[in-house]
């Protein structure tokens, strides 16, 4: 990127709105208004409601949803899906952070061969990815076999449906949302900064906790959110690699949608879930404010 | 931005080892990203229907995918909703961005952000607040609410792109078309739209492909009639192992290579000319 005008000189250009201005930006606040402002409260009004015996939503105020998100049960749940979401993310990151910062010190001929390669997965349907796994880890898939032929195991174990497998099918769903903002900081770094700090007697974990870290950490967030935030809600996955055995606060909202049609209930989660949304981007923001 | 190459040649022995190190794990982390995929499109040509042994070589999944009813169906469905989406998107996001960059409203940075929400917000979320929006609205599920859905995610994407390249063009550009005697309009579609061209289709390509894999938002906007591709995917990976499956994801990942080089090739045309071709 290449340096940024000042504010000053790039809104130059832009004139104050008058009437037309705002009748022309009209149909874009509408929409965002009607379609990401208004189902928000309307999700917020559904959690304070109760539910009639067939489940139909009856408007009468009541605090019961939230004691209930409230209560150990569904904290334990909220707590397990935060907990699988960070450590997707840590090893995400552990994973992640040496392939960016490769790829960015490459010539730019084979920077740009790495990058495609990583933007192939990172396009590529994640249902397709998670089934790749299912065919791998099922108790007939390719890794029992490979393990019978071995002869390590006699009889097929069990891999698929376990946290393990929960865990790798959210790591690479994920991992090429970790590298490619991370790489994005990592080209703009000088390599010549991390000569200058071995040639000045830093060892290379200096080097790397007080020069590389720093420099790229806008990256390092980006990549962090992006991996962190989805994989909270994402039921899809614990779904087809959990079966039912690891019930993550997706899979609960969805099913208060589906099956169990407490909507008021499934809502009052949504709205706990949009504030730890809210709470996570807003201390990113900061971090990110204090950096710059 | 660059590295100049000499600086490498006289690397320091300690991190020309590292540089080694970091060299093999990447093809280790690139082994992880390609195998699964790479055994996916293996067995989708295996005879064997539930062995993982390979027993011969056949078309035959990709033959019974190609008459299966539901799964055209449902690409139909996909293909339409994410041909819909893709023209609102542009739309909205292209006209909205010149707004936004042509006029210095008040609470620019509010509507921003406002903006940006629908590309970081979760999916979850978003999809069970546009279910109840749209049930209390007597809305009933189908392709309406599906590529509302859609659109509201996939056109700031449209919208940042076009912003982005936005920063990269001269202001004095629509003032000449104006000074010239074009109507704002016309000095929109004939002078700003065509400098825009490469980040409006990259925008498209982006917004399609969004579109067309989206699962989460779609689950709770669709109905049975509605079902994308993905959906249908998602029906089918719960039952376990089908080597229909398989054939389909081949398709999907071939379909997708051939996306991002199409992409890479847009974006190389929407560099500045001025910049090294690499």
């Amino acid at each position: 990127m290449q340096a940024l005008p000042t504010a000053a000189s790039a809104r130059a250009h832009a004139r104050p709105p008058k009437v037309v201005g705002w009748l022309l930006l009209a149909p874009l606040l509408v929409w965002l208004a009607a379609f990401v402002v208004l189902p928000l409260l309307v999700l917020l009004v559904y959690s304070f409601c109760q539910r009639d015996d067939l489940g139909r939503v009856v408007f009468s105020f009541t605090w019961e949803n939230y004691e209930r998100v409230f209560s150990p049960l569904y904290l334990r749940i909220l707590g397990r899906s935060i907990g699988y979401a960070g450590l997707t993310t840590i090893i995400c990151l552990v994973i992640g952070f040496p392939v960016a910062w490769f790829i960015a010190r490459q010539t730019p001929a084979r920077r740009n061969r790495l990058l495609l390669l990583v933007m192939i997965p990172f396009w590529t349907n994640f249902l397709i990815r998670t089934y790749a796994w299912i065919v791998i880890l099922k108790g007939e898939g390719l890794l029992n076999a490979l393990l019978q032929y071995g002869r390590i195991i006699a009889e097929p174990i069990e891999l698929l449906y376990t946290p393990f497998a929960v865990l790798t099918g959210l790591v690479y769903a994920y991992l090429p949302f970790m590298i490619l903002p991370i790489y994005v900081s990592a080209e703009k770094v000088d390599g010549s900064l991390v000569e200058a700090a071995h040639d000045l007697g830093a060892g290379p974990l200096r080097a790397f906790s007080s020069v590389i870290i720093p420099l790229t950490q806008p990256g390092i967030l980006a990549g962090v959110l992006l991996v962190f935030v989805p994989a909270i809600g994402m039921f899809a996955i614990t779904d087809l690699m959990g079966g039912a055995q690891v019930p993550l606060i997706g899979n609960v909202i969805q099913n208060q949608f589906l099956r169990a049609r407490n909507w008021p209930f499934g809502a009052a989660l949504g709205v706990v879930f949009t504030l730890l949304f809210v709470v996570t981007y807003a201390l990113a923001q900061r971090r990110r404010r204090r950096h710059a | 931005m660059s590295t100049p190459s000499t600086s490498r040649s006289l690397l320091p022995s300690g991190l020309k080892l590292l540089q080694w190190g970091l060299g093999t794990w990447t093809a280790l982390v690139f082994a992880f990203l390609y195998l699964p995929i790479g055994v996916l499109i293996f067995y989708s040509f295996n005879t064997s229907r539930l062995n993982i042994r390979w027993e011969g070589f056949t078309f035959h999944w990709y033959e019974r995918l190609a008459s299966n009813e539901p799964i055209l169906r449902a690409l139909q469905n996909s293909l339409i909703i994410a041909t819909v989406t893709t023209l609102a998107s542009v739309v909205l996001g292209t006209a909205g961005a010149w707004i936004l960059y042509r006029y210095r409203f008040r609470f620019t940075g509010a509507i921003q952000t406002l903006v940006c929400l629908p590309m970081v917000m979760p999916e979850i979320v978003m999809g069970i607040s546009l279910l109840v929006l749209f049930t209390v609205l007597t809305l009933p599920l189908g392709f309406t609410t599906v590529i509302i859905a859609h659109i509201t995610f996939c056109f700031p994407f449209v919208l940042v792109a076009v912003q982005a390249r936005l920063q990269g063009i001269d202001p004095a550009l629509e003032e000449a078309a104006l000074d010239l005697g074009a109507t704002p309009f016309q000095a929109f579609w004939l002078v700003i739209v065509p400098a825009l061209k490469p980040a409006i289709l990259s925008g498209a390509l982006m917004a399609f492909t969004l579109s067309l894999d989206e699962l989460i938002v779609t689950f709770f906007t669709a109905n049975a009639a509605t079902r994308t591709l993905p959906l249908q995917v998602f029906g089918l990976a719960k039952t376990g192992l089908n080597p229909m499956l398989n054939a389909l994801s081949a398709v999907f990942i071939v379909s997708t290579i051939a996306f991002v080089l199409f992409s890479e090739h847009l974006r190389r045309l929407a560099r500045p000319s001025g910049a090294p071709h690499s």
